[in-house]
């Protein structure tokens, strides 16, 4: 018997489908037309056709954040891995599983400056977990399966191969050898937390008197949210999640403070003020959460549990570090609980939560109606109540995106997908692509503004090419709000650069890409707006908000202060 | 203060650069880098000496920790250890009188003359990079110093530590 031999770019398809990828996002080109040659001639591995490389990694993305699985990604040399950039950039800061397919062109030319040749490997470097160059047709398999593997486990993030065009040509063949247990001698992520260390946490948990557990991007990425409200319920803590963690801890919950940091609740940034004792579970005291470090909580005691060593200490120093899996230490914890004879008591933090209702009854997400203006917040609030809080929200980048996070509760985790790390506009409409291709009966919507959403507005055509109705909501406000908000506040009003002269007829634009465009000017028509744009379950509809211009995202850290230095609207300070 | 990191990684294309970009990416300074195979061919080894308080080198040390390619990072200045670093200076030796000089200053410092020509004397010297470091300065007073190379610090730690793969 003959062992049957394949090309490079059969191998790879092969590979695929034995890893359970059902989807490729990409854009093909000289490098990589044997890899699309091989997809037309099969059928296990669906290819996306994007229209802008950029817009393929965010896709990819949006799809991994809602289902959890790795999302793949194929581009051509030269341009097509450049505009990847972004997309990868993005994925890796939000630590977000990824395998980038990267044509290159054939080794004999490499470092000639042959036609699209860029060093992608050198260029993507700073922001990927790891990359390959793939050197010979049968390693192919096993380089992909590692690559997944990494993407994967520990803190997962974004890979790149580099795929030579003369591995994946028709006449260099390969049998198939595909090792799924993956092992690699100088990586090991921890798993479990330390013992000692479990212990300690445990005792100080369990003798606070003002604790706040406070939880992060990391409690989505493990599936942890279940264990977490079990935790959260048995101490009775108040708890807060960061912009990566909402929907860690159901939005819902009465144990909920909202989200914390720049434009956080107030009582959840007094609450981490006025904690002594601090539990951070997969978050990583980011500067949108701190506001200035030296001043950051200094009474209390901190717990840091992260995936990554690198993460502990970084800028906060944490008390009692923990390294391991969020879902596998809560496991612990609940254990040390029980071990400690730990009872539930309706009672904890009687004080504690006394003056923490003190704090909520500030009301900090209140805002003032106008008669004849849409406040951007009440358009979030009326997609709220024609989703039935159920949609799959994504976002892009600006105030739409804090109004997003602030007036829609996130009762379940993986519902909203932003891209909180990197902030990059362009990214919320291709990621709520990517999550309907995964979901096709979800309602999912992506809020917008009328400057993030040109960032990547070719994608309409994408989606009448593979029938993808999501709903897309800009609050336009004819400006880059965020921009503004910061000019008003800190730049004595000079609007350079912030005011979008020569904005598009949207509503037109969508139509000419043959979907449903609904503009709404008027307070009075916009709950009937939104009810038609959600009844059209197989449209894409883009709902056009003129919304108040002159609206800014509240309540704010002041600059260089505490944590719960706030802004609770312009000119009243908390 | 003044830190050597001893890095074993695994002997790929790349690695190294993810070392060099690492430290360059996140603002750490490298004020010497050496690097070769081991005895195992599969693995490099890299010596870095680097400055930092307590804080920055916990944080390069996860840093470097977290590549993937690493193995295992070691900071020999934790502890006893031995440290080394080769010179070549190439100097010029026109009269009689310098040659003399710096011959003596070669012996005084146990370097050897290992290439004469009519004008110039290169000498090779190995030591810590306080010896190193004299040996070049107070050569450059004897003469005029025309070139020196440095081949930067590597090290190992004394009695049984070792830094190896398992």
């Amino acid at each position: 018997m003959t062992t049957a031999l394949y090309s490079g770019s059969q191998l790879l398809i092969k590979a695929l489908a034995e890893l359970e990828v059902d989807y490729i996002f990409g854009y093909p080109g000289g490098s990589v037309l044997d890899i699309y040659d091989a997809i037309f001639q099969q059928d296990k591995v669906e290819h996306i056709l994007v229209r802008h490389e950029q817009a393929a990694t965010h896709m990819a993305d949006g799809y991994t954040r809602a289902t959890g699985k790795t999302g793949v990604v194929l581009a051509t040399s030269g341009p097509g891995n450049t505009n990847c950039i972004t997309g990868i950039a993005t994925a890796y800061m939000d630590s977000i599983p990824m395998v980038v397919l990267a044509g290159q062109v054939p080794s004999q030319l490499i470092g000639d400056d042959a036609f699209q040749e860029t060093d992608i490997i050198g260029c993507s470097r700073p922001i990927v977990k790891h990359s390959f160059n793939c050197r010979s047709v049968v390693e192919l398999p096993n380089v992909l399966a590692k690559a997944f593997y990494l993407a994967e486990t520990g803190r997962p993030g974004p890979v790149v191969i580099e795929l030579p065009k003369d591995i994946l040509v028709p006449t260099n063949t390969a049998p198939f050898e595909l090792n799924k247990e993956v092992k690699i001698r100088s990586y090991n992520p921890n798993v479990k937390g330390h013992s000692k260390q479990i212990k300690k946490a445990v005792n100080t948990i369990i003798n606070a008197e003002r604790l706040v557990v406070y939880t992060g991007g990391g409690i989505i990425l493990a599936d942890a949210s279940d264990k977490l409200t079990a935790l959260v319920e048995r101490l009775n803590a108040p708890t807060t999640n960061t912009l990566m963690g909402l929907g860690g801890l159901s939005g819902l919950h009465p144990n909920f403070l909202g989200m914390l940091g720049m434009h956080g609740s107030v009582e959840a940034n007094k609450a981490m003020a006025n904690a002594d004792v601090i539990l951070a579970l997969g978050a990583r005291f980011d500067d949108r959460v701190t506001n200035k470090v030296e001043k950051f909580c200094p009474n209390a005691t901190i717990i840091h549990v992260d995936i990554d060593p690198t993460s502990i200490s970084k800028t906060v120093n944490a008390h009692i570090p923990i390294v391991g899996l969020v879902d596998v230490v809560i496991d612990q914890l609940m254990a040390g609980l029980d071990e400690a004879n730990h009872q539930y008591n309706e009672q904890a933090y009687a004080d504690w939560w006394k003056q923490i209702n003190q704090w909520r009854s500030l009301n900090s997400f209140s805002y003032e109606t106008d008669e004849n203006k849409i406040k951007p917040q009440q358009v979030v609030e009326s997609i709220y109540k024609h989703t039935e809080g159920k949609a799959y929200v994504t976002s892009d980048v600006g105030q739409h995106q804090m109004f997003a996070a602030q007036y829609y509760p996130f009762d379940k985790p993986r519902q909203w997908i932003n891209s909180g790390g990197l902030g990059t506009m362009g990214f919320g409409f291709p990621a709520a692509m990517g999550v309907k291709v995964a979901f096709p009966d979800a309602d999912v919507v992506c809020v917008t503004g009328d400057g993030s959403i040109q960032m990547n507005i070719q994608e309409l055509s994408t989606c009448l090419q593979y029938n993808l109705p999501v709903k897309i909501v800009s609050l336009n406000n004819r400006s880059l709000g965020m921009v503004r908000q910061w000019q008003d506040m800190i730049y004595g009003g000079r609007h350079s650069s912030s005011y979008m002269e020569s904005l598009p007829d949207f509503v037109k634009l969508v139509e000419s890409y043959g979907h449903v465009g609904i503009q709404v000017n008027h307070p009075s028509e916009l709950d009937e707006a939104m009810e038609r744009a959600f009844a059209m379950k197989d449209r894409l509809v883009f709902v056009d908000v003129l919304v108040d211009e002159t609206e800014h995202v509240y309540p704010m850290q002041v600059r260089f202060g505490a944590v719960d230095d706030m802004w609770l609207k312009k000119g009243e300070k908390v | 203060m003044r830190r050597i990191l001893s890095i074993l990684l695994e002997n790929e294309p790349g690695s190294l650069s993810r070392i060099v970009g690492l430290f360059s990416q996140r603002a750490y300074n490298i004020e010497s880098l050496s690097v070769a195979q081991t005895d195992d061919a599969s693995l490099s080894r890299i010596t870095i000496t680097t400055r930092g308080d307590d804080k920055v080198l916990e944080q390069i040390t996860k840093q470097v920790n977290k590549l993937v390619d690493v193995i295992k990072v070691a900071d020999l200045t934790e502890r006893a250890h031995i440290e080394r670093e080769m010179v070549l200076v190439k100097v010029l030796a026109m009269s009689d009188k310098t040659r003399t000089e710096v011959k003596r200053v070669a012996d005084i410092f146990r370097g050897d003359i290992v290439d004469i020509g009519k004008q110039i004397y290169t000498i090779q010297l190995t030591g810590d990079e306080s010896k190193t470091s004299a040996f070049i300065k107070i050569l450059g007073h004897e003469t005029e110093i025309i070139e020196v190379v440095r081949s930067g610090t590597v090290g190992i730690a004394r009695g049984e530590k070792a830094l190896r793969a398992s």
